[in-house]
């Protein structure tokens, strides 16, 4: 089971930066079962095979005065897919620190060998902040543009992406969840 | 449905519109004191991301709740939740002059279905390719209804002017 974490304060940003994340695993076949971060405890945690936290909206910053909440991070050995703000709470619980970048729209990013991305994309982007990962010694970036598009952690199967795989690059979860991970 | 109406005209021109609509939400802040704009996005990042940049830039919440839905699914939930919509304008080939005044209905939708696999029209008309007007939904305290109509059609564009009652 696909365990699904909702990062966002307000109840209407689920169908913006949930569902659609749903949709795909539902549409993959894949078991998936979503609750708010404020409700992972133990037990969700031991019946799920992989993590997924879901990003929020550009105004959206209660979770991080709620930091403490993504703690289990550091004690997890199940695979984990951070996107947007759920790559922020990664980063955050290596002391990673926010970086303020307002990014929106589409760009131009590259990538080597991340999740099936190998080459230049589109990615959408919804971004005030991003964490600078290249000075966390636990991460290696797998972009090549200036602020870290792509992590994952050197021991672990933690895994982060800024953008949003949800609008062009659908497969990219399908990737993460995986067996080869590819 | 008892809701304020700001009406804030633009004249339509790319990227002039847009500070035409930030115009409109900065009244409707000041006038109403509004802390979030729900927009009806569902593919379109053109739309999305100039209205989540002018609502980043007036520091309000911006939603998109249907946000990559299945847009032959948005249109059955439409139907089941009793929206009465009509076309009111087409203006991408092969859509004509006969589309105007169609009923969103499972029939549309049988319709619609082909032209989206063959020429890529938006069933939803994200893309402008048809204009709705909507008659009734389960928000309305009253229906409307068309009293009148006048059909305009300049080349490949026309439209349904209606009155409503």
């Amino acid at each position: 089971m696909i365990l699904v974490v909702n990062v966002c304060f307000e109840k209407l940003h689920y169908f913006e930066f949930v569902k659609p994340i749903e949709d795909i695993l539902r549409n993959g076949g894949l078991e998936y079962s979503t609750i708010h971060y404020i409700q992972v405890s133990e037990k969700y945690l031991a019946l799920a095979d992989r993590i997924i936290i879901c990003g929020t909206s550009l105004k959206d910053d209660d979770f991080l005065k709620k930091i403490e909440e993504f703690s289990w991070i550091n004690n997890i050995i199940k695979p984990v897919l951070g996107i947007c703000a759920g790559m922020h709470v990664i980063g955050l619980q290596f002391e990673g620190e926010l970086e303020n970048e307002t990014e929106i729209g589409f760009y131009e990013e590259s990538f080597s060998s991340f999740l099936g991305l190998n080459d230049s994309e589109q990615v959408y982007h919804l971004h005030n902040n991003y964490i600078d990962f290249f000075h966390l010694n636990e991460f290696e970036v797998f972009s090549k543009g200036r602020i870290p598009q792509a992590v994952k952690h050197r021991d672990k199967e933690l895994y982060g992406i800024l953008f949003h795989p949800e609008v062009r690059q659908k497969s990219l979860i399908l990737n993460f969840c995986s067996k080869n991970n590819l | 449905m008892g809701i304020s109406l700001l009406v804030h005209e633009t004249k339509g021109e790319e990227e002039i519109e847009l500070l035409d609509l930030e115009e409109a939400i900065k009244r409707a802040k000041a006038q109403y004191g509004i802390e979030g704009i729900i927009t009806g996005a569902i593919e379109s990042t053109y739309q999305a991301s100039r209205i989540q940049k002018i609502c980043n830039t007036l520091d309000i919440e911006c939603f998109n709740p249907l946000w990559q839905k299945d847009q032959f699914k948005l249109l059955e939930d439409l139907i089941q939740n009793k929206f009465e919509v009509v076309i009111v304008a087409a203006a991408a080939y092969p859509l004509d002059a006969s589309w105007l005044g169609k009923k969103m209905d499972l029939e549309f939708i049988r319709q619609i279905k082909p032209l989206h696999e063959k020429y890529r029209i938006n069933p939803a008309g994200e893309g402008g390719e048809f204009e709705t007007f909507v008659l009734d939904c389960p928000m309305f305290k009253n229906g409307l209804k068309i009293l009148n109509t006048r059909i305009v059609s300049i080349d490949n564009n026309h439209r349904m002017e209606v009155t409503v009652g």
